[in-house]
């Protein structure tokens, strides 16, 4: 299967985040708008500069034109302007798209930009029946299916399969936390054990409230233009090596198989356009919804043999001073988790890390960063590999 | 938040009508032999529109399930049990399995269907643990 074709010709400059975590003095078109502006700021650039914004819709505040609506709002009149919606596979297809737009002639310089408030501008119960909206309207939701819920029927699928234990699933967010601690912002920062996470409240057997991610406010923008032009900004570029896609079904009831995902495809065609293993890579960023999510990305996208992924969690390998740092900026179990912007997060920490400026947490050395996210109940994949010289 | 209520397609009406006389039917595809669930007008291994209904024997087996502990709204009294059901046809459901000891809970499990009335209008397929049916396999 091939990549995407744009391997090594394009590059990310700028990036941006806001507050997060519990942010209610900014909408989340407010927050798309500071972070459009400040990832621009970033790069050194200055709006004139740019001719190219791609933005994913808010759940909290729903605008039918939303790219254009955050251009109207500062006064911008892109060249190339739309929203992308794939759920949390959106970050990563939308800069799939920049890069394709790019290529296309559409826009020089692209930003993509997301933000989202389900915890400051939706009620717990509206956030909860959202979220629970992806399951198919006639088959799935009347039976009163949650999200957990349905991240529950993968993890027992799992358990029965390959014996993975809730134990092993719980290492996950032991592992996320460890790495949330050492960063100033995360919204959740106190250490927490295995047992903590055994212990804390049942959601959807075997999931707990700890395996289940944060819900958050916040937006990150990053911006993408071609490699030769990226060479004057201030900050090192990083290069797009490799991007992959894989779309399985749409609802988990229609899945063929409970326990493989489609980052299976979605990681070989990024491996491939890049020319790089799992063993070449030197950062994990990935989609971290629920802990058995996680599991099963380790495992599809090679960093372990199937069935083994809750042995690898339990080694530590991921956690602060291991060989596979996984979500160091705490993922979307520790950091933020705003909704479709939660993969932005796992992309602007991997820039941090490879600009070196990671602070207490920064890898030594790292020259490779793999960033993944997914749409609907591990559905759509789409996996990014970055390079940095 | 008012409990979320199928509103059939005249495509999938003769599903829901049906179940409401204690009936689970599926469609078959006249091209390829494929059994479908959920309904289409078009097989999702052939994209043949040649589909008719047939009675389904109503038994299959858990192929994964969760107690949900916290209900998705206050319409739905937790603790419940959500399972994925592999028909003995071949298609995979979503349903509740109803009246069930938890702990006796286990993929693999061969389950019965029943019809339950979810609203005025709508009946829906829920599964009962049909211990009777691994007693005759084993």
């Amino acid at each position: 299967m091939a990549g995407s074709g744009l391997g090594g010709k394009y590059a990310l400059i700028g990036m941006a985040e806001s507050d997060v975590g519990i942010v209610p003095d900014k909408s989340p078109r407010e927050l798309c708008v500071q972070v459009t502006l400040d990832a621009i700021r970033d790069a050194g650039l200055t709006l004139a500069d740019v001719d190219g914004l791609i933005t994913c819709n808010a759940f909290a505040e729903p605008i039918m034109y939303h790219a254009e609506a955050v251009a109207e709002y500062i006064g911008w009149q892109p060249r190339h302007c739309v929203t992308v919606n794939t759920g949390g596979g959106t970050t990563f297809m939308a800069l799939n798209m920049a890069a394709a737009a790019i290529e296309a002639g559409m826009a020089d310089t692209i930003v993509v930009a997301m933000a989202d408030s389900l915890r400051s501008f939706m009620t717990r119960e509206q956030a909860m029946v959202v979220q629970s909206s992806s399951g198919h309207p006639h088959y799935e939701q009347p039976y009163g299916p949650t999200v957990p819920a349905y991240y529950a029927l993968i993890a027992r699928a799992h358990m029965d399969e390959f014996g993975t234990t809730g134990e092993q699933f719980a290492e996950a967010a032991v592992s996320c936390r460890a790495w949330a601690s050492q960063h100033p912002k995360a919204q959740m920062r106190d250490p927490i054990s295995v047992e903590d996470v055994m212990n804390s409240r049942a959601i959807a057997d075997p999931l707990k409230v700890l395996d289940c991610s944060l819900v958050s406010d916040g937006g990150a923008a990053v911006v993408i233009t071609r490699q030769d032009r990226a060479k004057d900004g201030p900050h090192k570029p990083v290069t797009l090596l490799g991007y992959g896609e894989g779309h399985a079904y749409e609802h988990i009831s229609q899945a063929k198989n409970l326990t493989t995902s489609a980052a299976l495809q979605s990681g070989r065609a990024a491996y491939a356009e890049a020319g790089l293993a799992p063993a070449d890579i030197n950062l994990l960023q990935l989609y971290d919804c629920f802990t058995p999510a996680l599991l099963i990305q380790i495992e599809d996208l090679g960093f372990c043999d199937k069935g083994e992924g809750g042995d690898w969690l339990a080694s530590g390998i991921s956690r602060p001073g291991g060989s596979k740092p996984l979500n160091t900026h705490g993922g979307m179990l520790s950091y933020c988790h705003p909704g479709n912007p939660g993969a932005m997060f796992g992309l602007t920490e991997a820039m941090t890390q490879m600009r070196g400026d990671a602070g207490k947490r920064q890898i030594e050395g790292i020259s490779t960063a793999l960033c993944h996210a997914q749409g609907g109940i591990m559905s759509s994949h789409a996996t990014v590999i970055l390079g940095v010289d | 938040m008012a409990k979320p209520l199928p509103r059939p397609t005249p495509t999938e009406q003769p599903f829901y009508d049906a179940c409401a006389r204690g009936e689970l039917i599926l469609q078959h595809c006249q091209h390829c032999g494929h059994v479908l669930f959920y309904p289409r007008t078009h097989c999702d291994a052939c994209q043949s529109e040649q589909l008719v209904w047939q009675r389904a024997s109503g038994a299959g087996v858990i192929a994964s399930y969760t107690v949900v502990r916290r209900g998705v709204s206050a319409d739905f009294e937790a603790p419940y049990v959500i399972a994925l059901v592999d028909l003995v046809e071949g298609p995979r459901m979503m349903s509740q399995i109803v009246d069930v000891d938890f702990d006796a809970l286990a993929v693999g499990l061969s389950v019965t269907v029943d019809f339950a009335s979810w609203s005025e209008d709508i009946t829906l397929p829920v599964f009962r643990l049909h211990p009777a049916l691994d007693d005759d396999a084993s």
